[in-house]
């Protein structure tokens, strides 16, 4: 064992009162960093899923009509009012070759061809305002994780068989095997077979969304062979945005990412991880603060016996790297006790903290690189908060040192 | 002369340097140490004898005049020159023993050559077994210093002091808290350790029966050599 280690640990021992409560203080800290991370990593990611359960990473559309006035625009005589055009329902253009390149793009794990416009579902009397999601749910299934929400029957749309949410089932009072009639604003209309039900925890989704194959989408809403829009998943999360933003350049489509449809979402995300910042930061420095105060006062304690090492031959920077590698020690076994701490309190938050209905509310996310990170940080406060009385320990003149008594 | 292991040559130390309460402690001092000389430093409380012993042991730098070790001029080295001179050509033994407290006799031993080489080796733990035994006290090897007496204490940090066979030993009234039966077997010690390694002696003492028994006597008084004789 090198001298600096051997000395630092005899330092540390000998002082136990003052390792054992710095020792605690770093643990305490680190277990709050380290909880309070996990638990809002986790609480984020839970976030971000619920989000996506329902909906793809990016969605192309094809561009907006918009009005080409020809008037003579230099012209100031003339004073034009010109509105915008209104949007109908068209297919994207040429969507199989678009669909084919994205599908095979870098970046993309999945895409999907989607049929979508407004129609009426209605049954009897009833009669209820539905969204037609015309899919070959083979490729949808990739983008969208609707299995994982059916609480009822299968999900495959094919043929006449049309796949509903259980909000619109309970308005329409239909199960599993029963027809409703689906109309469109051209009076075309279908009678389709409920093969399956959906909860995807949003109501009003429950409530208008209606799968069917993509073959009958397009004979009701009108668009022989066309597609409205297609479903994109992406591998990077955080960069569907900028993939969005390539699509739409190279396209000259409409990419609109989940970031930007739910921009409110993403902000709070972003306040959210602001603050843990500002708590991680602050926790830090206190702990910092804390090893630094008890580096200074063992110091001033060993002063005599770093004026003994000084006069056997230990330079300055062998005083000094004694002293930092007790702050690093401290620091690494506070931040190793206090990772288990953390690791505990995680595991009793998903014990207890459940739904009214016994689930979990959301599990914190321990990954190890978190640990890792932790780590690392906390041994370069250890030795950074130690650098001070390190120094001061180092220049201290060996002579008075000793004399001091 | 054999080839000196000490020399001062018109060494002056003052202190609070430039401020309305300089004080000057050494004026002027001259001396030189052949190698293997058991030599006695004496005079009254505040003659500047610690501050020499300091000046000497490398922990001070005189404010003007050269202080050579081994021939080797200390007044031209940095600290890690200083340092190194220090940790290769002298050894320390203070009135308050001063062991480390957090090891044990035999580690406090071992802690020169530690220092020297790095870190601990068999050879080491060896050596400083010897010394421990030398001065009688293998027994306690294991021991803290709080475990031990005063005599005991100082008996180790006499060992300590001779761990790497330094050609020069300091020593600051070694027996200057010990009774006198037990100051009279530290001082055979060194006298011994003397004999046997050659190693020089400088021991600041109050007791002249010691001064006595030394080759030779420097007497210093408010900072000035008065007395040199053998």
């Amino acid at each position: 064992m090198p001298f600096e280690l051997l000395v630092a640990l005899r330092f540390l021992r000998e002082g136990r009162m003052q390792t054992l409560l710095i020792i605690a203080g770093v643990t305490a800290g680190v277990a709050v960093v380290v909880f309070i991370t996990a638990l809002i990593t986790g609480l984020q990611s839970n976030l971000v899923q619920r989000t996506l359960g329902s909906q793809a990473h990016i969605v192309i559309r094809p561009p907006e009509e918009f009005a080409q006035p020809a008037l003579d625009r230099t012209n100031a005589d003339i004073a034009a009012r010109i509105e915008s055009r209104a949007q109908r329902l068209r297919s994207i253009d040429q969507w199989e070759a678009v669909f084919a390149r994205l599908a095979a793009a870098p970046g993309i794990v999945a895409a999907s061809p989607m049929v979508s416009g407004p129609a009426f579902a209605s049954r009897g009397n009833a009669s209820k305002s539905v969204a037609i999601l015309g899919v070959d749910p083979d490729l949808y299934r990739k983008v969208v994780t609707i299995e994982d929400d059916m609480v009822a029957g299968k999900f495959r749309p094919s043929g006449t068989d049309a796949v509903i949410g259980i909000e619109l089932a309970r308005d329409l009072g239909v199960a599993i095997g029963d027809k409703i009639r689906l109309a469109t604003a051209g009076s075309r209309e279908d009678l389709v077979t409920v093969v399956g039900m959906f909860d995807v925890g949003t109501k009003d989704l429950n409530r208008r969304w209606v799968f069917t194959s993509m073959k009958l989408a397009q004979n009701l809403l009108d668009l022989p062979g066309g597609v409205t829009n297609i479903d994109l998943t992406v591998v990077e999360l955080f960069g569907a945005e900028a993939t969005a933003r390539t699509i739409a350049g190279q396209t000259g489509l409409l990419a609109e990412s989940w970031m930007q449809t739910n921009a409110q979402l993403l902000s709070a995300l972003r306040a959210q991880t602001a603050s843990t910042l500002t708590i991680r930061t602050f926790v830090t420095l206190i702990v910092a603060l804390g090893i630094a105060s008890v580096l200074v006062v063992s110091v001033v304690q060993k002063q005599k016996e770093i004026g003994i090492l000084r006069a056997m031959g230990a330079s300055q920077g062998r005083i000094l790297r004694v002293f930092l590698i007790q702050g690093g020690l401290v620091a690494l076994v506070g931040s190793l006790l206090g990772s288990g701490i953390a690791a505990a309190l995680v595991s009793a938050f998903a014990r207890f903290a459940r739904n009214a209905d016994g689930s979990a509310l959301f599990t914190p996310l321990l990954e190890p690189s978190l640990f890792v990170t932790t780590w690392l940080v906390a041994l370069a406060t250890g030795v950074l908060a130690a650098a001070l009385p390190a120094r001061r320990a180092a220049k201290l003149d060996p002579a008075q040192a000793i004399r001091s008594t | 002369m054999s080839a000196g292991v000490l020399s001062l040559a018109d060494v002056h130390k003052s202190y609070n340097v430039g401020t309305p309460v300089e004080a000057e402690v050494l004026h002027g001092i001259h001396l030189e140490l052949a190698a293997g000389e058991f030599v006695a430093l004496v005079g009254p409380s505040g003659s500047g004898k610690s501050t020499l012993l300091n000046v000497i042991g490398l922990l001070e730098r005189p404010t003007s005049g050269r202080v050579s070790i081994q021939s080797e001029d200390a007044t031209a080295l940095d600290d890690a020159g200083l340092t190194r001179l220090r940790g290769r050509s002298l050894g320390f033994v203070f009135q308050f023993h001063h062991l480390i407290p957090a090891f044990t006799a035999l580690e406090n031993v071992m802690m020169p050559l530690v220092i020297e080489r790095g870190r601990p080796d068999p050879e080491m733990r060896e050596r400083a077994m010897g010394l421990l035994d030398a001065v009688g006290l293998s027994a306690a090897a294991g021991k803290k210093p709080a475990q031990l007496s005063g005599g005991m204490q100082q008996r180790v940090a006499i060992a300590r002091a001779l761990a790497v066979r330094p050609p020069l030993v300091l020593a600051d009234e070694p027996t200057g808290n010990l009774d006198t039966h037990t100051g009279d077997e530290v001082f055979a010690l060194m006298r011994r350790f003397n004999e046997q390694h050659g190693s020089a002696f400088l021991i600041v003492t109050h007791d002249p029966r010691l001064a006595a028994r030394c080759d030779r006597k420097i007497e210093l008084v408010d900072g000035t050599i008065v007395g040199n004789a053998r």
